[in-house]
C-alpha cells in the first residue's frame, strides 16, 4: 500500500517541478496556480506514503536509508508549504520543487526493504529524535535553497550583467529574510534534535555523548548554525557571506546524513 | 545651388569619447555662443543644442563647406584641435539633417532610447535661439515639425513605455536590493537634471526620505525643500551615509569623492545593511572598487544603460516602427522645402517676365503716341498674354510633383533658373506659401 503512494507522489512531485520549471520560464502566473496545486497534491500523498508505511513497518519510517530520505523530502516540501501561506518568495517553489524531486530520487533508489527495528531503536524517542532532526535538517535545507538564490541574484547585480535570473528571483532582501527565517526555525529544531538524541543515547546506551562520528559530525554542523546565527544577530552579517556559509552547513548537514554512514560508520550508522 | 541647405554639425555618445564631448559641451549657455554664430556671415538662421550626451548646431547657409569651418572654429576651435573635430564631428545636410534632428527630438539618438528628456531639452534649446531671433522662417517650421514628429513617435509607439529611462533602471536596481523602498533614504550628492529626476522617480516610489548634499549648503537647502527634504553641507557626507540607502551622485567634482576605504567602516557600523549607489557624474565621483564590497552596489551611467539594454528586443521592434514614422515626416517637410524653394523661383520668373514685358511696353508705348486707351489696353494684353504663354510650360515644369520629367524637383528648379538665368536670393521669406 505505501509503495504505490511512494510512486504516485513522487511522480506528483515530478509533474510539480515540471510546471515550476515552465513558470520559471514563462512566468505566466497561471502555471503558477496549476504547478502550486500539484506540489500541495503531491506533499498531500506524500503523507500519506509516510502514514502508511508507519502501519506496514509498525514502527517510525526513519530508520532505513529509503525511508530517511523521503522523510527528508516530506520535510522540505511541508517546511515549504507551512510558510507559503504566510509570505510568498518569488519562484522559491521552482528550486524547491528542484530539491525535493532530487531527494525522492535517491530515496527511490535506495532500497525499500522494512528493516525489523534493532533492539536500540524501539523506543518512543525515535519518532521525536528522528522527526526533529530530520524535520530541522528539511528547513536548514530551505535556507540553503534561498542562500543559492541569494548568489545567482547577487551575481548578477554585482556583475552588472543581467541574465535569466534578475528578473525571476526575488529582492535580496526578500532572499536574505527567508534566510533568516529558515534559520530561526530550523537550528532550534536541530538543537532540540540533538538534545533529545543525547538524552535518548543515555538511556539506550548509558551516557550522553559518545563522540561517535554522527554525533561528532551533527556538532560541527550545530556549530556552523550556530556561528552563523550569532553573527547574524550580534555584528549583523547577512548577505554573500550568509549565504555561503548557508550552503556550507547544509554540506555538513548532508555529510552527517549520509557521508557519516558511508564513510565513517559507528554505532548510529543503522541506515546503510 | 542657388538656393540654402540645412546644414547639422554634431557630436554624440555614440561617435565621440566622453573626454571629447566634455570639452565641447557648452557649459556657458546658449546665449553666448548664438551671439557669437551671429557674427558668421554666411549663417542665416541657427540654433544650438547642448545635452550631457551630445553637443550640435544646425544652421542654413548658401554655402556649407565655408561656414562649417567657420562654425567649428568659433563653437569649439578654443577647446578641441582641429584634427579631432576632423575625425568626431558628424555633418548632415538638408534631408539628411531634417532625418537626424527628428531622430533626436524622438529620443531615437538617445543613449537611452526612448528617453523623454530630450525632448525638453530640444524646446529649451529652440527657445533660446527664437527668443535671440537665431530661427527664421525655415527652422522654426523645422523645429515645430520636429517636436510634432516626437509626439507622433511617442503615441504611436511603446518606445517610451517600458524601462527605458536610466531613472527607472535605477529604480527598479533599488527594488531588487531592497524590496520595498518606503523605509529607505535617498541621498543626492550634487545636483543635475538626472539626478532629480532619478530622486523624484524614487520618490513617486515612496521613499522615506531625501537629504541633500551640497558644495553650496545654500543649493541645498533650496533643492532639499523642493523634495521635501533635509540638507547637509559636504562635511557630513561621510556620517550621513549611516542613515541613507540609495546614494545618487552628481557632483562636478574632478576625482572621486569616495572610495572603498571610506566604505568599509560604514558598512561595519551600519551592521551591513546594503548600500546602493548611483554614480551619474561624469567624470565619475565614485572609486570602482566600492562594489567589491559586500552589501555593497554601485553603478554608473555606463552600467544603467546597460541595464536599459535588457528589454532590447522589444524596443527595437518600436524603434522601427518609430524610424517609419521619422522617415514618413522627413518626406513631407522635405516636400515643403522643395514647395518653399520652387515658389521663389515662380516668383522670381513672373517678376522677371513681368518687368522685361513692362519695359518693352513702356518703350513701345512711347513711340506710338495715338493710340487709343482701348487700343493701348489691347497691346498691353497682348504682350502680358505672349508672356503667360511662353512660360506656362516652364511653370507647369516648376510646379509638378511627380518625376515625369524624369529629374526631381531641385534639378528642375536649377534648370529653370539657369535657364532664365534668375540669380541671387530666393527673395523675401514672407512672401513664401506653407505648403504641407
Amino acid at each position: 500500500m505505501s509503495y504505490p503512494l511512494f510512486q504516485i507522489s513522487f511522480v506528483v512531485y515530478f509533474l510539480a517541478m515540471a510546471a515550476y520549471v515552465g513558470f520559471f520560464v514563462s512566468q505566466n502566473n497561471r502555471v503558477r496556480t496549476v504547478a502550486r496545486g500539484i506540489f500541495t497534491t503531491g506533499a498531500i500523498l506524500h503523507t500519506l506514503n509516510i502514514i502508511a508505511r508507519y502501519f506496514e513497518a509498525g514502527h517510525t519510517p526513519i530508520t532505513s536509508q529509503h525511508e530517511t530520505v523521503s522523510f527528508f523530502a516530506w520535510a522540505i516540501a511541508w517546511g515549504y508549504l507551512s510558510f507559503r501561506w504566510r509570505y510568498t518568495v518569488k519562484n522559491f517553489g521552482t528550486f524547491v520543487s528542484i530539491l525535493t524531486v532530487g531527494f525522492m530520487l535517491i530515496a527511490a533508489l535506495a532500497s525499500r526493504e522494512i528493516l525489523p527495528l534493532v533492539p536500540a531503536l524501539q523506543s518512543w524517542w525515535l519518532p521525536v529524535h528522528a522527526s526533529i532532526s530530520i524535520i530541522a535538517d528539511g528547513f536548514l535545507g530551505l535556507a540553503c535553497i534561498g542562500g543559492i538564490m541569494y548568489l545567482l541574484q547577487e551575481r548578477e547585480i554585482k556583475r552588472k550583467r543581467f541574465g535569466l535570473f534578475f528578473s525571476r528571483l526575488p529582492s535580496l532582501e526578500a532572499l536574505d529574510k527567508l534566510n533568516q527565517h529558515c534559520l530561526s526555525v530550523g537550528f532550534p529544531l536541530l538543537t532540540l534534535g540533538i538534545i533529545s538524541g543525547s538524552v535518548w543515547a543515555k538511556q539506550a546506551w548509558g551516557a550522553y555523548w559518545h563522540w561517535d562520528p554522527k554525533e561528532t559530525w551533527s556538532l560541527i554542523t550545530w556549530f556552523l548554525y550556530a556561528a552563523l546565527v550569532h553573527l547574524r544577530f550580534t555584528v549583523g552579517w547577512r548577505g554573500r557571506p550568509a549565504a555561503i556559509m548557508t550552503i556550507v552547513a547544509f554540506l555538513a548537514v548532508l555529510f552527517t546524513l549520509w557521508g557519516v554512514n558511508y564513510l565513517l560508520g559507528g554505532i548510529h550508522s543503522y541506515a546503510k | 545651388m542657388p538656393s540654402e541647405s540645412i546644414v547639422l554639425l554634431g557630436v554624440n555618445h555614440k561617435t565621440t569619447p566622453l573626454a571629447v564631448r566634455e570639452k565641447m559641451a557648452l557649459a556657458g549657455g546658449y546665449a553666448e555662443p548664438l551671439s557669437a554664430l551671429g557674427e558668421i556671415a554666411g549663417l542665416k538662421e541657427y540654433y544650438l543644442l547642448s545635452t550631457c550626451n551630445r553637443v550640435e548646431v544646425l544652421y542654413t547657409t548658401d554655402d556649407p563647406a565655408e561656414t562649417r569651418a567657420a562654425v567649428l572654429a568659433l563653437l569649439f576651435g578654443k577647446a578641441v584641435p582641429a584634427e579631432e573635430l576632423a575625425r568626431y564631428v558628424y555633418q548632415y545636410a538638408n534631408e539628411e539633417a531634417v532625418r537626424h534632428l527628428f531622430m533626436v527630438a524622438s529620443s531615437l539618438d538617445s543613449m537611452i532610447v526612448g528617453e523623454a528628456q530630450i525632448l525638453g531639452q530640444l524646446k529649451e534649446a529652440y527657445r533660446h535661439a527664437a527668443e535671440m531671433k537665431c530661427s527664421g522662417l525655415v527652422l522654426n517650421k523645422l523645429l515645430h515639425k520636429a517636436f510634432f514628429v516626437a509626439k507622433r513617435v511617442r503615441t504611436e509607439t511603446r518606445i517610451g513605455a517600458s524601462a527605458v529611462s536610466i531613472s527607472y533602471a535605477a529604480v527598479e536596481l533599488a527594488r531588487k536590493i531592497f524590496g520595498q523602498l518606503d523605509d529607505k533614504r535617498v541621498m543626492l550628492i550634487g545636483a543635475g537634471e538626472m539626478a532629480e529626476l532619478a530622486a523624484e522617480h524614487l520618490i513617486g516610489q515612496g521613499v522615506a526620505k531625501v537629504v541633500v548634499v551640497n558644495r553650496t549648503l545654500e543649493r541645498a537647502v533650496k533643492l532639499a525643500r523642493r523634495f521635501n527634504g533635509e540638507a547637509a553641507s559636504l562635511e557630513e557626507l561621510k556620517d550621513q551615509l549611516l542613515n541613507v540607502d540609495i546614494i545618487i551622485s552628481s557632483t562636478g567634482a574632478t576625482g572621486t569623492i569616495l572610495g572603498k576605504e571610506d566604505i568599509k567602516p560604514v558598512m561595519r557600523e551600519r551592521r551591513q545593511r546594503p548600500l546602493f549607489f548611483i554614480d551619474i557624474a561624469v567624470p565619475r565621483d565614485l572609486d570602482q572598487d566600492i562594489n567589491d564590497l559586500d552589501n555593497v552596489y554601485l553603478y554608473d551611467i555606463d552600467d544603467l544603460t546597460n541595464v536599459v539594454e535588457m528589454n532590447r528586443a522589444e524596443r527595437d521592434r518600436e524603434a522601427v516602427r518609430a524610424e517609419r514614422i521619422v522617415a514618413e515626416e522627413t518626406l513631407k517637410f522635405s516636400g515643403w522645402l522643395e514647395n518653399m524653394e520652387a515658389t521663389p523661383t515662380i516668383v522670381e520668373l513672373r517678376r522677371m517676365a513681368e518687368a522685361i514685358c513692362r519695359g518693352e511696353l513702356e518703350k513701345t508705348l512711347a513711340r506710338l503716341r495715338n493710340l487709343e486707351p482701348a487700343e493701348q489696353k489691347s497691346i498691353e494684353k497682348m504682350a502680358s498674354a505672349i508672356v503667360n504663354k511662353m512660360l506656362h510650360h516652364p511653370l507647369q515644369f516648376l510646379k509638378s510633383e511627380s518625376n515625369d520629367h524624369g529629374t526631381d524637383r531641385r534639378t528642375r528648379i536649377n534648370m529653370v533658373r539657369d535657364l532664365f538665368r534668375l540669380e541671387g536670393s530666393n527673395g523675401n521669406p514672407d512672401d513664401r506659401n506653407e505648403g504641407e
